[in-house]
């Protein structure tokens, strides 16, 4: 864990997005806002019939942090199944950001993650019973 | 200005890792001068007691010390009496009073409350409630692309039907100063009352209530170099005669039955329950301080940073100045960026010193209008100086550089 909040990785993932941009036909999407910051996250998945990401996009605007957690995120989820997915929790999408983030931070940190967790348990998303 | 400067304690204390305080956060907070704080510990260390309340002593001086303090504020903004002057907690508490106490008993269908889109959302929101809850109904003075009231199409939205209008003195993020005589004038034509927001006026400019007339006056201490929980609405004695209080309980009352009771005179009867008393008698402290300095003092230090800062920012590539020009605002200059975002700005700035605050600036509206989520404000006091506006733009660069955009 850095103290050095604008860590390597961070700049890494800020300047050069991994997936920035729009899937031609998801499997599912969803967008969240943080409102006190203005940071927006949408993340895009395909997942094939074994219920495995195949690829995961994010698209957005706001803080080196909100973007560059997004871009790492998608990055960590792709080739995952959504089982998987539904055992990965914040502490560990935390500790792949290497950086120390303090209370306020954690919530551009934890933008796409949250945005991940809505599609993983929403009702329209892909684990849902809908068909 | 250093003399001004060394008037306040914390300006003196490095940051924790040594650096210097940089403090352009003033219209969010302003600092404190060391009389202020004197005066608060003075009263709480020798003859604090409640006020209205105790014949002892102190029960005594703190009643002479809270009226002197009421008669100071009453002479700042020219109200007729002291008694015009109502301690509330602040800015939001004392519209929310006007916004129940007139509005509620006043407002029916087909009559409406004019706002405007750069207003801070205490003096939105109540009114948002108030029109909600009589069926009144709220309209908006649009803006002009420069950040400024749009006063040619003022008859478009201020009309027979118009029986308020709420406007601030000074816009929190755009700085622009809004020509409360004409206002005046338009609302009077109309029959409507004026309520004006000075939360960020009162502290940088002389004002006069009588002159132009307006019926109520709402402004916090704590951005006046007071303590913070202490706050003024002045109104109109004809107005404030006629109204219901707001708040209902301790001193406010004349005569209490089990069944009903009767109210008491002005003030008391907008001031339930015990005062922020030490707060309120600070606050009649930082009005002697303020006057003497002098609001044509204040005014020409302000005046002078404004135009440098304005001017040196707007010279930065890729980073644009919210507001109008700086004739038609006061001290506050709010930016974005293209290259770094507001979050990132705050967050890097703090490690050169630099106290900004960057969001929205409880201000949902007029971002939408300017068309950006969040925007960094630095905003100036006379305890400010030049050499602020260095560690500033330097550490704009610093900013880009770090997030490797420069």
């Amino acid at each position: 864990m850095s103290d050095e909040l604008y860590d390597e990785l961070i700049l890494d993932h800020y300047e050069s997005p991994y997936h920035r941009g729009q899937l031609e036909s998801p499997s599912c999407t969803h967008t969240e806002w943080n409102p006190l910051c203005g940071d927006r996250v949408q993340l895009q998945l395909q997942i094939d019939s074994e219920r495995r990401i195949q690829q995961a996009y994010f698209d957005g605007e706001g803080c080196a942090i909100s973007q560059a957690a997004a871009s790492i995120l998608c990055e960590h989820i792709e080739g995952k199944t959504m089982e998987e997915i539904e055992g990965f929790g914040a502490p560990e999408m935390l500790e792949l950001l290497q950086v120390r983030l303090t209370a306020t931070r954690q919530r551009c940190g934890l933008l796409g993650f949250k945005v991940l967790k809505t599609l993983v348990y929403s009702d329209d998303g892909p684990t849902g019973g809908s068909p | 200005m250093e003399s001004i400067r060394n008037d306040f304690p914390i300006l003196g204390r490095p940051m924790a890792d040594g650096t210097p305080l940089v403090y352009l956060d003033s219209a969010s907070s302003a600092q404190k001068p060391r009389v202020v704080i004197d005066a608060l510990s003075e009263c709480y260390e020798t003859y604090y007691a409640n006020a209205h309340r105790g014949v002892y002593q102190f029960g005594v001086k703190i009643d002479e010390a809270l009226e002197g303090a009421r008669e100071r504020i009453a002479r700042m903004i020219g109200a007729e009496r002291p008694e015009e002057v109502i301690f509330t907690s602040g800015t939001t508490m004392s519209i929310n009073l006007v916004a129940q106490a007139w509005g509620r008993s006043r407002l029916s269908e087909g009559d409406e409350v004019l706002v405007n889109e750069m207003e801070h959302h205490a003096n939105l929101v109540p009114w948002q409630q108030v029109t909600r809850q009589t069926g009144a109904t709220l309209r908006h003075i649009p803006l002009t692309d420069d950040g400024r009231l749009d006063l040619g199409r003022l008859d478009e939205c201020l009309g027979s039907r118009t029986r308020l209008v709420a406007v601030t003195g000074m816009s929190n993020v755009l700085g622009t100063i809004n020509p409360i005589g004409r206002l005046v004038e338009a609302a009077r034509a109309v029959g409507a009352v004026v309520l004006v927001d000075g939360a960020q006026s009162v502290p940088h400019a002389a004002v006069d209530v009588s002159n132009p007339q307006v019926d109520f006056l709402a402004f916090s201490g704590h951005k006046l170099y007071g303590p913070s929980g202490v706050g003024v609405l002045y109104g109109r004695r004809e107005w404030l005669e006629q109204m219901d209080p707001f708040l209902f309980g301790g001193n406010m009352i004349s005569e209490v039955g089990l069944t009903e009771s009767s109210w008491a005179e002005l003030p008391a009867k907008f001031e339930a329950g015990t005062l922020p008393v030490a707060q309120a008698i600070a606050l009649g402290t930082a009005v002697d301080y303020v006057d003497g300095i002098g609001f044509d003092e204040i005014g020409r230090i302000e005046r002078a940073l404004l135009a440098e800062a304005q001017q040196r920012l707007s010279e930065i590539p890729d980073l644009l100045v919210h507001g109008p020009a700086v004739e038609h605002k006061g001290a506050i200059v709010s930016f974005s960026d293209q290259r770094v975002h507001p979050h990132d700005m705050a967050e890097l700035l703090k490690r050169k010193g630099v106290a900004v605050r960057a969001g929205h600036h409880c201000t949902m509206p007029l971002h939408s209008r300017l068309g950006v989520p969040a925007t960094t404000r630095a905003s100036f006091a006379p305890y400010n100086d030049s050499s602020d506006i260095d560690v500033l733009v330097d550490g704009i660069q610093y900013a880009r550089k770090t997030l490797r955009r420069d």
